[in-house]
């Protein structure tokens, strides 16, 4: 939308319009102290503006996790209140050595990777799409886009289980043509109908989110780059892959790792489409179960620790292995 | 942000000044904003009678008419207003229990599925009931309704209705595989008569807790009993699946999984899909609610259903598991418990004596299609009218077989749910045993579920 825009363009820092030259830059001794000055009151600014927030986040985020942490080191029931037991890393070590644990992994993972990468080839697609459209279209195109980002996860969920279940889905006979497709396909009977509903639910949900991110990345390509190259005779694909896909690594790089975070975390397509029936059990509706099903607090909270290591896995590999840039991605260097 | 910070401004500290004080005045102006209607929010009892909460479980409005017409005959000693919760049962306990262990007071009345009971009740989320009221809610109750709102020797919550499977079926299918459903039948006779005939047999095979019910009917059927000691703590409960009764109900299982007779649907099919396929073209026999035979009336009436179709079907009792034996079909419905931390206990087992009135529960059983619990309710004429079958529902009441009544239900229940599906992997030999080590396992807390 516009307000993208607006911030990609914001994060082009321009030069001052009265006297041509960005005045930050003069050396004057007087202003240096005048800075501090004025560096230290935004300082102060800063944390006025930032400082609730920053308490609220330790709160909601920080207690509960520590408070998981806790938890995980017990044997305790929500029912049985009187009958916690200390089992130190007993959970983890049932929750490891167990297949449950590690088909489940294998599940979460492997609809991570699918659907990321599916979401980037068409993200990047509707990107370019949104990018080169003409003016007059830029609008109505962004929004039609983006409207099944606007949809709230659980309704397009039982939008698509509807749509394929054996009984209500229209899929079955629009799709009959299809080899393998007919009357009798029970999409959630199998794993692997069942993870294609998932991860086309998902793909059409979120893709609008990456497509969104890499916008903004294609905006900060400079125009005058792509120019030069095509004054060189370089080809469409020359210009895609050498000037603009290069310029946007940073941009790329955060997409992928916000929906590859946001993808390992997958639980409400599986909770309404399979409830983790057929092999399609996620690590988040692992956690669930076990916490809120059972309520088992203790081994669930073993369980959601594990899950936000993986996590904090996931950021690690992406950062210091990849190197994704989260500050120069916002423009802030 | 950045560009902000890059441009010069004259005048800027006076003028963060401001920015600060405004920003002080506007976060102040917030806070007031967000606190008045929060206080507004906790004060909502205000003057009149003290308002109950009603748990209830998603019906055709039953309940939400049944704690309107309670008010109104209190004379203004309480006002009873309906919180709605989830669909499925399982989700219905998460919640009540997740709020009961968090002592929410906000609980008066709740709608319980009776497997949940000993679980609740052990955990001392359900406050007592008082002798006299359990009296005056106990006579002339289906035993099985009495028993399932019971708890180590105890009432402790009130039978309010009474649920049961039948067996459904199409007359033009049963006749044309001759099939006599005049005297009992048994699951092999009906299996072969749907197989004969190229017709779907209509049963829930979901991973659910239908799939429970299912199993728990079949084993009581075959003599035998999923838990054999249910009050026994976690890590001593033995499970009688490797039985002959187990072994019986695995093999039909297993044969309706692998044969296609369930047809297609049968790993997602619950109690509403198994409604559809039985109406539909490839319909046969269906174990089922009675809520089936008003939801047809209902499509009839609209006009999505023939009338036909309505005329062409019939009921009996629950198919045997093994010929000559008594079946034991499936026992549900609802109990209602008095949360242990509502602030009005004495006036909420008042209004659920209201509720499960005998005249309260033939209406709901007219307009909801759920059984009375009170076996009163069935002389009722207009009940007697709306269900023609309401002589095979109160004997299929008294021989219904409850699910284990145990604190650990959810356990053996999610176990049995995973080692019991999809029912084309059921084997007779196999799954018995996989599933005892399994469930046992996670009783001990050695397996995650």
């Amino acid at each position: 939308m516009s307000a993208d825009t607006r911030g990609a363009r914001r994060a082009q820092p321009e030069p001052d319009p009265a006297s041509g030259t960005s005045p930050d830059l003069v050396p004057d001794k007087k202003a240096k102290a005048a800075r501090s000055d004025r560096a230290r009151a935004e300082a102060r600014l800063g944390w006025y503006l930032a400082g609730p927030a920053f308490v609220v986040m330790l709160a909601v985020t920080l207690y509960p996790i520590l408070q998981a942490v806790y938890d995980s080191l017990f044997n305790y029931k929500l029912t049985a209140p009187d009958d916690r037991t200390f089992v130190g890393l007993g959970n983890y070590a049932v929750i490891l050595t167990d297949f449950v644990w590690w088909r489940d992994f294998a599940v979460t993972f492997f609809i991570m990777v699918v659907s990321v990468v599916v979401e980037l080839v068409l993200g990047f697609a509707l990107a370019l799409v949104m990018h080169r459209a003409i003016k007059r279209l830029r609008g109505p195109l962004r929004t039609a886009i983006l409207v099944p980002y606007g949809i709230i996860t659980v309704v397009s969920a039982f939008a698509w289980f509807y749509a394929f279940d054996i009984t209500s889905g229209y899929v079955n006979s629009w799709f009959d043509w299809v080899p393998g497709i007919g009357p009798d396909l029970n999409w959630f009977a199998q794993q692997g109908t069942s993870l294609f509903v998932i991860i086309a639910s998902e793909v059409w949900k979120t893709t609008p989110f990456i497509s969104l991110l890499l916008l903004a990345g294609l905006a900060q390509v400079p125009s005058d780059l792509e120019e030069a190259a095509k004054v060189d005779g370089a080809t469409a694909w020359q210009r895609f892959s050498r000037v603009i896909v290069p310029n946007m690594k940073a941009a790329i790089m955060v997409a992928v790792l916000f929906r590859a975070l946001d993808a390992f975390r997958i639980f409400d397509n599986v909770f309404i489409m399979t409830n983790g029936a057929n092999n399609t059990e996620v690590l988040s509706l692992l956690a669930y179960r076990t916490s809120i099903g059972q309520l088992q607090i203790g081994m669930g909270s073993a369980i959601s620790v594990l899950l936000f290591l993986c996590v904090i896995g996931i950021c690690f590999v992406a950062i210091k292995l990849f190197k994704v840039d989260l500050a120069g991605a916002r423009g802030e260097r | 942000m950045t560009g902000t910070s890059k441009r010069p401004s004259e005048g800027r500290i006076d003028e963060g000044e401001t920015v600060h004080r405004r920003t002080r005045a506007l976060a102040a102006a917030l806070a007031v904003a967000t606190i008045v209607p929060l206080a507004a929010c906790s004060t909502g009892e205000g003057s009149g009678p003290p308002v109950l909460t009603w748990y209830i479980n998603p019906d055709n409005g039953g309940q939400a008419a049944i704690a309107a017409s309670c008010s109104e005959a209190s004379g203004g000693a309480y006002r009873i207003e309906t919180s709605l919760l989830p669909r499925d049962a399982a989700a219905q306990r998460e919640q009540l229990a997740r709020r009961l262990a968090a002592k929410d007071a906000s609980i008066d009345l709740m709608s319980l599925d009776p497997p949940f009971i000993p679980e609740l009740s052990e955990a001392g989320f359900l406050a007592p009931v008082p002798e006299d009221v359990a009296t005056a809610t106990t006579q002339d109750v289906v035993q099985g309704a009495i028993d399932g709102s019971t708890w180590k020797g105890e009432l402790v919550a009130i039978p309010f209705w009474a649920n049961t499977q039948l067996l459904w079926y199409r007359k033009s299918v049963a006749q044309a595989a001759g099939l006599d459903l005049t005297q009992p039948v048994t699951w092999d006779q009906i299996v072969t008569a749907a197989q004969d005939q190229d017709k779907y047999l209509a049963v829930q095979g979901a991973k659910a807790e239908s799939l429970t019910v299912w199993i728990n009917a079949l084993v009581e059927s075959g003599g035998g009993q999923i838990l054999e000691n249910p009050e026994a703590p976690a890590d001593e409960l033995t499970l009688g699946l490797e039985t002959d009764a187990g072994r019986n109900a695995a093999r039909i299982i297993g044969e309706i999984g692998s044969s296609g007779v369930g047809g297609p649907g049968l790993p997602s099919e619950d109690e509403a899909a198994s409604l559809t396929l039985f109406q539909g073209d490839k319909g046969s026999f269906m174990v089922n609610w009675p809520f089936v035979w008003s939801s047809t009336l209902g499509g009839v009436d609209a006009g999505s259903l023939d009338q036909a179709l309505l005329d062409d079907i019939g009921w009996t009792l629950y198919p045997q598991a093994v010929e000559g034996q008594e079946t034991r079909p499936p026992y549900g419905g609802i109990s209602i418990g008095v949360g242990a931390f509502s602030e009005h206990t004495d006036l909420s087992y008042e209004a659920a004596q209201c509720i499960v009135s005998a005249e309260n529960q033939a209406s709901y059983m007219v307009s909801d299609g759920n059984p009375a619990a009170s076996t009163a309710a069935y002389d009722d004429p207009a009940v007697q009218e709306a269900y023609p079958m309401y002589d095979v529902i109160r004997q299929s009441l008294e021989q219904a077989a409850p699910r284990p009544q145990t604190p650990f239900y959810n356990e053996v229940s999610t176990g049995l749910q995973q080692t019991w599906y999809p029912p084309a992997s059921v084997t007779e030999d196999g799954t018995p045993v996989t599933s005892t080590e399994f469930i046992t396992a996670v009783l001990r807390g050695e397996r995650l579920l």
